[in-house]
């Protein structure tokens, strides 16, 4: 798809729709399929935290790829979602999925909260301020004992169930994440196909502009903050209800990077790109089993390597690779695959 | 107002930078369905009286009208909505999307849905999207620029870029449009053209305000001049009349010829 001058054609809109239908029907196949296929208990486990990752991750991406924002807090938004599922059904035996609900809303009440100061501001304050935000969430998770169970840990979250089915195994968990990965995705797709999507990335584009073609920039950004934390509120629920046991450790200002890294690494602004990221670095991390110290500092080396080699993202620099003009006279056949890759 | 057919009205507009008094007491009058152009040397202050009607910078002083509201203290936003669209001297194409989606977020102030229902994709949505698209089209169509919608903005020639801002613009349905120097860095042919699109803007009933160093399309489009220097008005008339005031020759002649 490239005009003679070598810049990217964009497919027209209704084709765009077509090939997600494609893509989203493909991740029904390959979610269903997957556990017939690994049998592992622990690569199951692995998948589970991916799904769980990946709606961090996209939540975030709407935040960073598409309004131009930067949180370094999402952690303690995945931790609130957690904590206010595990207290109000532990500890005051609340019915789950009500309790998930109230969870993120209040998670979102409260990035409203913080996001609507830091964003009145021009510059980077929103960075700080989920920076500080982030910290002090992770102490309070520690501190508030009588509630949070200290550092010590929230035990004894129950499962999840519908109807009769209670999802107490990683099988179950497995099919319930990905739905709503699933269902995550698509709305996130919805949202980036409408008026509200291109107002984002017209922000990102030019605010001035943005705003003299009368949308609300202040307010969308503070918007779209509101919503990422409801993504990372609703995966830090499911988290909760699948592990039934949380503490602080879970919540750290690590956390909140290796999100971020997940977004970088994916293609800020990919939708895709969202769910490649968090599975590659959430493998990675369960591979390199060590202590975080040497964790961070991989982060870091590889956050480096892809911004200098790849700074639209692995999986956005893994097209523009295959779509360059060098390679493509190199296979010389455009195999199907190609095209339908190119479609992204 | 003092003339009711006139759809802006400035009157004793002050701003200063710092120490630097970048408008000073600056009072006009456009007419509606005219093309008023407004021109001076370079820091003439003509960008700034733009982003003050338009609510970038908020007056220090004075008062500024667009069809008997006042517009002081309005955001940019709330100003599109009321009707007013401008655009950029330094290109402020959406470069990251397509010249289509570019003008589609022209038509943000024509609909209405919200993240809730964008979320959800609703009928409303999807109503509302096909509206969008149609609008969009007839405006690619009037600027001619059907044939590159799909294109990303960020590869387009500058000629067609200052033409993308323009549908952007027009996509809002402005009753008056700024253009920030939209001739600057064209060549003759292109400014040909854009002098032929600024008529037939006005021809649909908008009125133009036109901020602009070539001498040429400001002298052959406008019905109007007012001419600034060092933030002060030095001269307004008809081009005929704005071409033998020695005033004006002076502020030019001092920096740049013309
Ligand atoms: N945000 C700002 N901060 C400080 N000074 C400013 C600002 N905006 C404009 N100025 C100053 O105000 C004066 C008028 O600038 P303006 O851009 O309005 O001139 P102009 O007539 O549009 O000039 P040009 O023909 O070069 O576009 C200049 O001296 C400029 O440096
Ligand atoms: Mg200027």
């Amino acid at each position: 798809m490239e005009n003679r001058n070598g810049c990217k054609l964009v497919d027209l809109p209704e084709s765009t729709r077509r090939k997600d239908r494609f893509s989203f029907t493909l991740l029904v196949v390959i979610i269903v399929l997957i556990p017939v296929l690994v049998e592992s208990k622990y690569y199951l486990i692995v998948l589970n935290i991916i799904g769980l990752n990946t709606i961090v991750v996209v939540g975030l991406n709407l935040l960073i790829g598409f309004a131009g924002q930067i949180s370094l807090g999402h952690a303690a938004f995945f931790g609130l979602g957690s904590y206010f599922s595990g207290i109000l059904t532990a500890n005051y035996g609340f019915p789950h999925w009500p309790a998930m609900v109230v969870a993120m809303l209040a998670t979102g009440a409260i990035a409203y909260l913080i996001g609507y100061p830091a964003l009145k501001l021009r510059g980077h304050y929103l960075v700080m301020a989920t920076l500080g935000f982030g910290i002090i969430i992770n102490i309070l998770m520690g501190e508030l004992e009588q509630f949070t169970g200290g550092h010590d840990g929230l035990i004894g979250i129950p499962p999840l169930s519908v109807g009769g089915l209670t999802f107490d195994n990683d099988l179950k968990n497995f099919y319930l994440i990905w739905a709503f990965v699933f269902f995550c995705m698509l709305v996130a797709r919805n949202l980036l196909d409408s008026r509200v999507g291109r107002a984002l990335r017209a922000i990102h584009g030019s605010e001035v502009a943005a705003n003299s073609l009368g949308v609300n920039t202040s307010s969308y950004k503070v918007k779209v903050f509101v919503l990422s934390a409801m993504f990372a509120s609703v995966s830090g629920s499911l988290y909760a209800h699948y592990i039934t046991f949380i503490s602080p450790s879970t919540y750290d200002f690590y956390y909140s990077i290796q999100v971020v890294t997940m977004v970088i690494v994916g293609g800020m602004g990919s939708l895709w790109g969202s769910l490649f990221g968090a599975a590659i670095l959430s493998f990675i991390s369960e591979a390199l089993h060590v202590a975080k110290q040497y964790h961070i500092i991989a982060y870091g080396v590889f956050l480096s390597l892809i911004l200098i080699f790849l700074p639209e993202g692995v999986l956005v620099g893994i097209q523009h690779f295959y779509q360059s003009k060098k390679l493509q006279r190199l296979i010389a056949v455009k195999t199907p695959f190609l095209l339908w890759f190119n479609r992204f | 107002m003092s003339n009711s057919d006139s759809i802006l009205e400035l009157v004793n507009v002050s701003i200063n930078f710092g120490g630097l008094q970048a408008i000073n007491r600056l009072s006009f009058q456009v007419e509606s369905g005219q093309i008023f152009a407004l021109i001076g040397p370079n820091g003439a202050g003509k960008t700034t009286a733009i982003n003050m009607i338009t609510g970038i910078y908020p007056p220090a002083e004075g008062e500024i009208y667009f069809e008997g509201q006042v517009l002081s203290g309005k955001k940019p936003y709330q100003v599109t909505r009321m009707g007013i669209a401008r655009t950029f001297q330094n290109i402020q194409v959406f470069q990251n999307m397509t010249v289509r989606e570019n003008v589609m977020v022209g038509l943000h102030t024509r609909s209405r849905s919200e993240f809730v229902r964008c979320l959800l994709h609703t009928p409303m949505v999807r109503k509302e999207e096909r509206m969008i698209r149609r609008r969009c089209n007839e405006i690619l169509e009037f600027m001619g620029l059907a044939s590159k919608a799909g294109l990303l903005a960020a590869g387009l020639p500058y000629g067609d870029q200052k033409k993308v801002e323009i549908a952007r613009t027009l996509a809002t349905e402005p009753r008056l449009l700024l253009l920030d120097e939209p001739a600057a860095g064209l060549n003759l042919q292109e400014t040909h053209e854009m002098s032929h699109t600024i008529l037939m803007i006005r021809e649909t009933g908008v009125t133009v305000l036109l901020v602009a160093h070539n001498m040429d399309l400001v002298m052959g489009i406008s019905d109007t001049i007012t001419v600034l220097n060092y933030g002060e008005k030095i001269a307004d008339g008809s081009p005929a009349e704005i071409q033998n005031s020695d005033k004006v020759v002076a502020a030019y002649l001092g920096r740049e010829p013309w």
